[in-house]
């Protein structure tokens, strides 16, 4: 542990810490553009100059030098007030210095630190260089005259998301950063480009002249577009939810967030369910709360004990244990969230969770995917994964389709008999390992290969003293709290049906094949008018998840909560509020009459959903039949359109069909 | 002690820098080169590393460093994996520098063979010659020397009988001022663009791809046989302490007869003019001031650099330097300042675009330059000019925003009454509007 004085503060810090770690470590802090932590190491804004002795009587780049023991350090010195001023000066010289029309403005690292670090005038008086922009796809906005090409961007774009296609042309003054070709970046990371920029000169394309940050209301929340539990920001004007960025948990999402997870944000104001509908001579018609839940009493009580329960994707674990109750009342236990028919056995949690935990699969030095596209499934999972790849060179094999994950993968084919039966790389590659890893996508689950992963994972010894490297990918949000809250049948949705219920609960369930339950009374309950209400026989409005108090358990079994961060739209109510009301129409009602009794009764009922962090799970793999054999298929087809929410947004519709469908959007000249 | 006295014919080293004999194999060996040199590299390692350090050699390509002591820096034993190599920077493209070419088209084999010996020293496993991409007949030449060698058996397994194995690389840049910085020259040996890295790690412990690497110029890599052969004493008696050896003077600009000539360092300014040059055009009164080194050292006006000994620590004590030892003489006919503007322009175009102050601030200086030619400024902007090129030094990742700062500081400490003389006549017939 090196000690070193940082002006006149003597500290230690870390083996291996730069000066300017040390310098934060003291509390000082220095102005930066190209460092960032999670970013390799450039040292080409020169921003972050301090003294440093013993050294060159110069300044020095505090964020490339080592902390060496018996360093002096001085941050308050005239030669690096100067040298702050004298970089600052040159940056703005050729900066348009447009902040009154820059989305960034109010937000800016140049802007605060111009103020805080520079000088206020200038002797530039010659003309400033213009940057043609560039196109960088759907998702990002540029304005390349306000770049200051610290090449945050390039770097992200090397290391994190493993899609080199972004980088430096022409040189000294002349220097741009541009896309390869100006093709749009093929990344599901790209929106986070935007964000790691300093300056305004990459903008989120679908807020571009829309709001002022200073004008926003930021509500904490956790994501639900995958199963990662990505915690993240909702910034809103009014009742508006205007754009959604990641918060920092090192555990979870580091600071990324997927394009999915940032840019659904304009469908929470698109194809909402605002009124009650019912179902008459075949036509839904608009009604009234006061008719649609009499009919919904009504068709209840008749129903009796055949009533089913099918919760969706994006589902809170509130909303479950209220439908659960419910039902419960009724005499009913037909439950079950896992829509498209999957019927992996569920008697032990730890066999269907990701048990290395997301940042622990960052260790393992070799990895199996079993018909799984993490990259599409759970994109914060696949950065970890290529960061193990890059950073102690872990071997990845996959079996399933040939899919590009932006690190290198040597497939081994496609067919589950694979699983009994592996090639001889692999299973070297699995004996010098210390922390082995099997991934298990839901292609994996869907084609009934749980058995045989597990079956794998013993004989490659994935699990062992102090590591769990067996890992089941999920992709929805609700489904680690659904099996806790008992959302599951062991034959699956099939035995539901089976059970021949009357009235089936849709509860924003809109991956359920319309065929199924013929001549059953669906409601559905839930935000958006997707393939759920166009199916039910009565559709009653509910929240989407920015509209209620929600726990969320990511597929890791991490518990988290999300909050209300503003109203259903028009007469839209929270889930858990048409639940109580019907069961007073029943004449049993629900025992709770505010959110915080519901969520009480529900951590009494389910004390893992009480928690803050990650639900223990020892393991305990049940013994399932080993044999599965093959082709292997990855359900997800469309990265950018899986759920109802991302199919009413213009974003996602955009980026799918640029992105993924090869169409070239004209863009209107400015 | 070295002796100031003019070098005489029988202690050259490069015997053939005009190219009166041909370059090849058998000319050179009648020159001396390829001299039985597995005897030399018999002497051993550390040996031939004491040899230079005790010769007082200081490197060629600018800076002065003592090339004996960069050598030692290299690990004595490579891991595996991780070999060490040597790295000759031939993209000599700095303005008025012109003695690498001279040695490649006319000498490669002292550079080939100096190659071998340095590698040998270094237990470098290989050389790799970066030869600036202008330089088409030079690369020509020298590519044509390396495969004599290796035809002959110099090169390759066992190198000239010795048991070492030794390959020598040529690579040919793309025509890059920045590309020879040493580290930036590494970036694009390994195929990247030619951005200057950060240092530390120095190439001496991650260099060319990752490993050990010394990166040495053509001249000091050439003049090793010639060392060893005579002995470190015979070198280290030319030139001032500190200052030993001989040295490729390039004299251009306005004397009468511009040449690229070996010479004692140290020898006077004047001496080495008179002798070599036949002297100033139009005397040695017309001279207005000389740039001694290469485009980014520091002009020196004419009466301080009559007498002064032309070597590192001479020039540096007038505030300028040796460099490359690229004499560019300027008489009275020059406009000084648009040749300061010229080489600005030369840093703006050529900078690497990858630090913010030389970005911005080599654009910036030479803006200030072509106004300050015309005089179309205020006074003050020579102060403005001064302090841009003072935030400029020193904050840079490499050595170019100096160079691109110092030929405008030395511009402005000798002549700022001609920039302020322009400035005056220009403004002096233009009336101010009342406010």
């Amino acid at each position: 542990m090196p000690k070193v004085t940082v002006d006149g503060q003597e500290i230690e810090v870390p083996a291996g810490a730069t000066v300017l770690q040390a310098c934060e470590l003291a509390g000082k802090e220095i102005p930066r553009f190209c460092y960032h932590e999670r970013l390799s190491i450039a040292g080409n804004c020169r921003m972050c100059l301090v003294e440093v002795a013993p050294g060159p009587p110069k300044p020095q780049a505090s964020c490339a030098l080592p902390a060496a023991d018996g360093q002096t350090i001085r941050t308050d010195t005239p030669m690096v007030k100067k040298a702050r001023e004298g970089v600052m000066e040159f940056l703005l010289i050729n900066h348009p210095l447009d902040c009154p029309i820059c989305d960034q403005g109010g937000e800016c690292d140049l802007q605060d630190q111009a103020m805080a670090y520079g000088r206020s005038y200038s002797r530039f008086d010659e003309n400033k260089r213009s940057v043609d922009d560039k196109y960088m796809g759907p998702v990002i906005k540029t304005a390349m005259t306000r770049c200051i090409q610290c090449t945050r961007c390039v770097r992200f774009a090397d290391e994190v998301a493993g899609t080199p296609e972004l980088g430096l042309l022409y040189r000294g003054e002349d220097l741009q950063i541009t896309a390869y070709l100006e093709r749009a970046l093929t990344s599901e990371l790209s929106g986070n480009l935007a964000d790691l920029c300093p300056v305004g000169a990459l903008l989120q394309r679908p807020q571009i002249f829309e709001m002022r940050p200073w004008e926003l209301r930021k509500v904490p929340s956790i994501d639900v577009m995958d199963a990662v539990g990505t915690n993240i920001r909702l910034d809103l004007r009014g009742p508006q939810v205007m754009r959604i960025l990641p918060r920092i948990n090192e555990d979870v999402n580091e600071e990324w967030c997927s394009d999915k997870t940032r840019h659904h944000a304009d469908a929470l104001v698109r194809g909402r369910l605002d009124r009650p509908w019912v179902r008459v001579n075949g036509k839904l018609q608009e009604s009234t709360w006061g008719e649609a839940l009499d009919v919904f009493a009504d068709k209840l009580r008749a129903a009796g004990s055949k009533v089913a329960a099918v919760a969706g994707d994006l589902l809170d674990a509130e909303t479950m244990f209220v439908a659960k109750k419910l039902l419960e009342t009724r005499g009913s236990a037909m439950l079950e969230g896992r829509q498209t028919g999957l019927n992996y056995d569920v008697s032990s949690l730890s066999a269907v969770a990701f048990n290395s935990t997301i940042a622990g699969i960052e260790e393992a030095d070799a990895i199996l995917l079993v018909g799984s596209n993490p990259r599409w499934e759970a994109p914060l999972i696949n950065t970890r994964i290529r960061k193990a790849a890059r950073r102690h060179g872990a071997k990845v094999f996959s079996i399933g389709p040939l899919v590009d994950l932006a690190y290198p993968v040597t497939n081994i084919g496609d067919d589950l008999s694979l699983l009994g039966n592996l090639p001889a790389n692999v299973a070297e590659a699995f004996a010098a390992a210390e922390r082995p890893a099997i991934i298990v996508g839901p292609g994996a689950l869907g084609a009934g290969a749980l058995g045989a992963a597990l079956a794998a994972a013993a004989s490659l010894n994935v699990v062992r003293e102090g590591w769990n490297g067996f890992n089941v990918i999920h992709t929805a949000a609700s489904r680690m709290a659904g099996l806790l809250l008992g959302y599951a049948q062991k034959g699956g949705i099939a035995d539901l049906e089976a059970a021949g219920p009357e009235v089936v609960l849709l509860l924003g369930a809109d991956e359920v094949a319309a065929e199924r339950f013929p001549g059953a009374f669906k409601v559905y309950i839930g935000h958006h008018g997707d393939a759920g209400a166009r199916q039910a026989d009565l559709v009653l409005p509910g929240a989407a998840y920015s509209e209620k108090h929600g726990t969320y358990v990511n597929l890791e079994g991490r518990v988290q909560r999300g909050e209300k961060a503003s109203f259903p739209p028009g007469d839209g109510r929270e889930d858990w509020t048409i639940f109580r009301a019907v069961s007073d129409l029943l004449g049993t009602p629900l025992p709770f009459d505010r959110f915080d009794q519901l969520r009480a009764a529900m951590v009494a009922e389910v004390p893992a959903l009480g928690i803050d962090g990650l639900i223990d799970l020892p393991w305990a793999p049940p013994s399932l039949p080993a044999d599965a054999s093959g082709p292997v298929t990855l359900p997800i087809k469309d990265f950018y359109l899986t759920n109802a929410i991302t199919r009413a947004s213009p974003t996602m519709q955009r980026c799918s069909a640029e992105l993924l469908h090869g169409e070239t959007i004209a863009e209107a000249a400015e | 002690m070295g002796s100031v006295t003019p070098l005489a014919d029988k202690d050259r080293i490069f015997t053939n820098l005009y190219g009166f004999q041909s370059p090849d194999l058998k000319a050179a060996q009648a020159r001396g080169d390829w001299d039985n040199t597995a005897a030399l590299m018999a002497r051993g390692q550390d040996t031939i590393i004491d040899e230079v350090k005790a010769s007082g050699l200081r490197g060629r390509g600018g800076a002065g460093f003592p090339t004996g002591m960069k050598w030692s820096f290299m690990p004595k034993e490579p891991k595996p994996g991780k070999p060490n190599f040597l790295v000759i920077n031939a993209d000599e493209s700095e303005p008025g520098s012109c003695k690498d070419r001279e040695i490649l088209r006319h000498d490669p084999h002292k550079l080939v063979e100096g190659a071998l010996i340095a590698g040998f020293a270094m237990r470098a496993r290989a050389a790799y010659i970066y030869v600036r991409g202008e330089f088409i007949v030079e690369a020509a030449a020298l590519e044509k020397a390396v495969k004599e060698a290796y035809t002959a058996g110099l090169l390759g397994k066992n190198a000239a009988k010795s048991g070492y194995d030794f390959d020598v690389f040529v690579h040919r840049g793309a025509g890059a001022y920045i590309c020879g910085e040493e580290t930036a020259m590494l970036e694009s040996l390994e195929g990247k663009q030619g951005r200057p890295r950060l240092k530390p790690p120095f190439p001496a412990g991650a260099g060319l791809y990752g490993c050990p690497t010394t990166v040495n110029n053509v001249e000091s890599i050439a003049v090793v046989p010639t060392i060893l052969r005579r002995g470190a004493a015979w070198f280290a008696g030319f030139g001032n302490p500190k200052n030993e050896g001989t040295k490729l003077f390039q004299i251009s600009g306005h004397v009468n007869k511009p040449c690229v000539v070996e010479e004692s360092m140290s020898i006077p300014f004047r001496e080495l003019i008179d002798r070599h040059c036949g002297g100033i055009r139009g005397g040695w009164d017309n001279l207005l001031a000389v740039i001694p080194g290469g485009s980014s050292v520091p002009l020196v006006p004419a009466a301080e650099i009559m007498d002064a000994p032309m070597d590192f620590d001479g020039l540096k004590a007038l505030g300028s330097g040796l460099g490359t030892a690229a004499v560019i003489v300027m008489d009275k006919s020059t406009d000084i300042v648009r040749a300061i503007a010229r080489l600005s322009y030369f840093y703006k175009h050529e900078s690497c675009g990858q630090c913010t102050p030389c970005r911005e601030g080599t654009g910036w200086m030479w803006r200030i330059m072509e106004r300050l030619r015309e005089g179309d400024a205020a006074p003050e902007m020579i102060d403005r000019l001064y302090d841009v090129t003072k935030q400029v030094e020193g904050h840079t990742i490499c050595a170019l925003g100096d160079a691109a700062a110092w030929p405008i500081q030395g511009l402005i400490r000798h002549f700022r009454p001609e920039l302020e003389r322009r400035i005056a006549e220009r403004s002096g017939g233009m009336l101010e509007a009342a406010e």
